[in-house]
This record gives C-alpha cells, structure tokens and sequence, in this order.
C-alpha cells in the first residue's frame, strides 16, 4: 500500500502533498481541544505497535501479500485526530527505511492517515450507531470499519492514479485489480484490529477512545428518564396549541409516572 | 481561583463508578500495560516479522500484473544504514531486519510519544479553554438530569 516515488507525477504529488498538511494540521488543532488524559498511556504504544504490525506481512491469494494499515485500530484506540497523526508519524518513521517515496509521502498520508484513520472512524462511528450500545458492538464495528477501509485506502489510490499516473492505462482495469486484492487484505485487516483491540478492551477499557461512552453509562440511564418526567410535569403549564400533540401520549406517560407515587 | 472552581465542579459531576475506577488504577498500572505493550511491539518487530511473507504486496503486484512497476524509482535514502528494514553491515539477514526492527519501533514510540506530548500539552490556552467548554457542557447536562432525577422523589 505504501506508494513509492515515481507512480504518480510530481504535481500529484504535490498537490496530495497539501492535502495531507492540511488534514494533519486540522488533526492537530482537534487533537489539541480534546481531553486526552485517559489517553496517555497508549500514546506512544498506538505508533509503536502499527509500525510494528506494518512490517509482518501476511499471504493473501496468488503470491501476494498484505500488511495491516492500522488506521481503524489507532483511531478507536486514540481516536480519530490522535491515530491520524500516530499514522502520519509511522509513515514519515517508515521513510527512514526507504519504504514508500520521499514524494509519494503526501500520498500515502493521504490514504493510511487521512482516509484510513479519520475515514475508518467515520466508519465505525457510523457502525456503532446501527449496533446495540455494549462492549461487544465495538469489536463489531472495528471490524466492519478496518475491512471497508483497506478498499477505500486502494481506491484513494485509483483516483490518485487517474489523476496523475506517469503510465496512461485503461482505469478500470487498475481499479478491478487493486479493490479486488484489497478486499481480501481487508479480511486480515479486520482481524488483526479485532483481535488488538479485543486484548486492550479486555486488559484496560478505559484506555480506548472508541468506548469511552460505554463508561459513563449510569448517567445515561438517569437521562433516559428524563422525557417522561418532563411530559408529566409540563402538562399543565404547557400552551393549549401544544397540549393536543401530547394528550395522545400522555395518558401512558401520567401512568409510567404516577407508579413510583 | 477559576481553575480550582472548575476542577471541583468536575469532580462532583464525576459519576461514582469513575471516581472508582479511576481511584482503582493507580499510575502503577499504566507502566505495567505500556511495558508490556512495548514488548509486544519489540516481539512483533524485532522477532516475528522474520517470518513475514515477502511476496510482493497489493499494490505491488497491481503494479507488475498491469505494468507500471517500472515507474518506481529510488527511494532517496536508498542508501541509508536502515534501508529495507535491514541494517547495514551486518550479514545475518533475520538478525539484520529484526534490529532494524526495534530501532523502528523506538523511534515510532519516542517520536508519537513527543508529538502526542507536544499536541495535548503545548496548548494551554486552547487546551484549558477547551476543557472548560467541555465541563460546561458537563454542568449544562447534568442539570436538568440531577432535576429529573429529584422529581419523582417529590
């Protein structure tokens, strides 16, 4: 996935090169609003482990092989403004190896940190609003996130390609080839997330970012209270153009909240 | 004087079982989990990747099947000690890309640690102005919360 110097000309290049300023210089200032004390421990452990990740490859189908991206799995361990940077960190690190171009650098920060961190988060955001609220459902949704990422990190690539590829070939060709062995890197993405993210949920909950509201849960049942009690009480001092709209509910409302009296 | 006021409407806006957990977990714990997550990463560097597949990877092998892997060039610091992820000058190859190994992942987990520092601590103003924004919104929402919760009572 890590883009070397020369597939994408220079003015591409360039361009994603601002892309990618631009998106960790909002990441920063985010990440710099947040309350991040909770955090701290993970910290350094979050680039540590990706780069670590990033270099044990595994097969995937007909002499090919993947490695994880680990931006869905920062995110949801530091979240999403945090594990960008942690991403953009690793990939600048990774140049120290003469892995991924010099100039190519906006580019890979463009698909690994910005769609990969703060689009997998999106993503698992999105899926956790569609799952029940438990610990289990962030297991769930890391890993419909990690899988998506990985094709949309590819497809990044594709448009990245059309718009400046140094070779003209026929696009969809390019595009068949790199979703198609991406979506299989994606099943060994979403597993190694799953797993890792498993093994830190069950050690220290209180560390991830991406079931922060699954600690504070009491208060939430406290809340949930709250429409009944104010449909009982504001009945009679509500103005009589509203009190139509509630009669129809009210009368199990009054019910629920004349019990505990 | 507003700083403290701040800090103490926090703590009594805290739910009990944070004030719990957190009373539960003492700094001790963070170094135990960070060590051990450190090790982890050394391990995983400095000793599995040995057994990584080197077949080429996704892009890669796009690259060569619908040929533009010629367009890759040099990478600029081609010539650098750690290039490839194995460092220079010394001949056993798994020993060579393990070292390189670790040396990466000390200096991913020394750089995002300063930067991680830099980003949360560097900021006071925004930061505190931001926090107080945030126990705000804490006071705001607990109001009418700790309200409903009084009414049934009466």
């Amino acid at each position: 996935m890590h883009i070397p110097d020369g597939f994408i000309d220079a003015s591409t290049s360039a361009a994603f090169g601002v892309v990618a300023v631009a998106g960790i210089g909002y990441a920063v200032k985010r990440a710099g609003e947040e309350n991040t004390d909770q955090l701290t421990p993970l910290a350094g452990l979050v680039a540590a482990f990706v780069f670590a990740a990033q270099m044990l490859n595994f097969p995937v189908a007909m002499g090919t092989s993947g490695h994880l991206l680990g931006g869905t799995l920062a995110a949801v361990l530091v979240g999403p403004w945090l594990g960008a940077i942690a991403l953009a960190v690793v990939l600048g690190v990774q140049s120290l190896f003469a892995d991924g171009g010099l100039t190519a650098l906006g580019l890979n920060i463009t698909n690994m940190a910005l769609v990969g961190a703060m689009g997998g988060y999106g993503l698992f955001t999105l899926a956790r609003r569609l799952l029940p609220r438990r610990a289990s459902s962030v297991i769930a949704a890391s890993v419909i996130a990690a899988f998506v990422t990985v094709p949309l990190a590819a497809g990044a690539f594709v448009v990245e390609f059309a718009v400046g590829g140094t070779v003209d070939l026929p696009l969809d060709g390019v595009a068949g080839a790199m979703l198609g062995v991406h979506c299989l890197i994606g099943i060994g993405e979403a597993a190694i997330t799953a797993a890792t993210l498993s093994l830190v949920l069950n050690t220290r909950p209180d560390l991830v970012y991406g079931a922060r509201d699954l600690l504070g849960k009491q208060e939430l049942t406290v809340r949930r209270r709250e429409p009944a009690v104010v449909g009982a009480t504001g009945l009679s001092g509500r103005p009589p153009a509203l009190a139509p709209a509630g009669a129809d509910g009210s009368s199990d409302r009054i019910g629920d909240g004349s019990n505990p009296s | 004087m507003t700083r403290s006021a701040a800090a103490d409407a926090t703590s009594s806006t805290l739910t009990e079982p944070t004030v719990r957990r957190v009373a539960a977990r003492p700094e001790r714990h963070n170094k135990v989990f960070v060590g051990l997550g450190l090790f982890v990463a050394f391990v995983l560097a400095g000793f599995v990747s040995g057994f990584a597949s080197s077949s080429p990877d996704g892009l890669e092998k796009v690259a060569a099947d619908k040929g533009f892997i010629y367009q890759e060039k040099d990478h600029s610091f081609a010539d650098w000690p750690l290039a490839g992820y194995a460092v220079s000058g010394i001949d056993n190859e798994r020993l060579a890309g393990g070292l390189a190994g670790v040396i990466g992942v000390s200096i991913a987990f020394v750089v995002f640690g300063a930067v991680f520092w830099g980003v949360t601590r560097l900021r006071p103003r925004s930061a505190s102005a931001a926090s107080e924004r945030d126990q705000a919104a804490e006071r705001t929402g607990a109001g009418p919360g700790a309200g409903a919760g009084g009414a049934p009572l009466a």
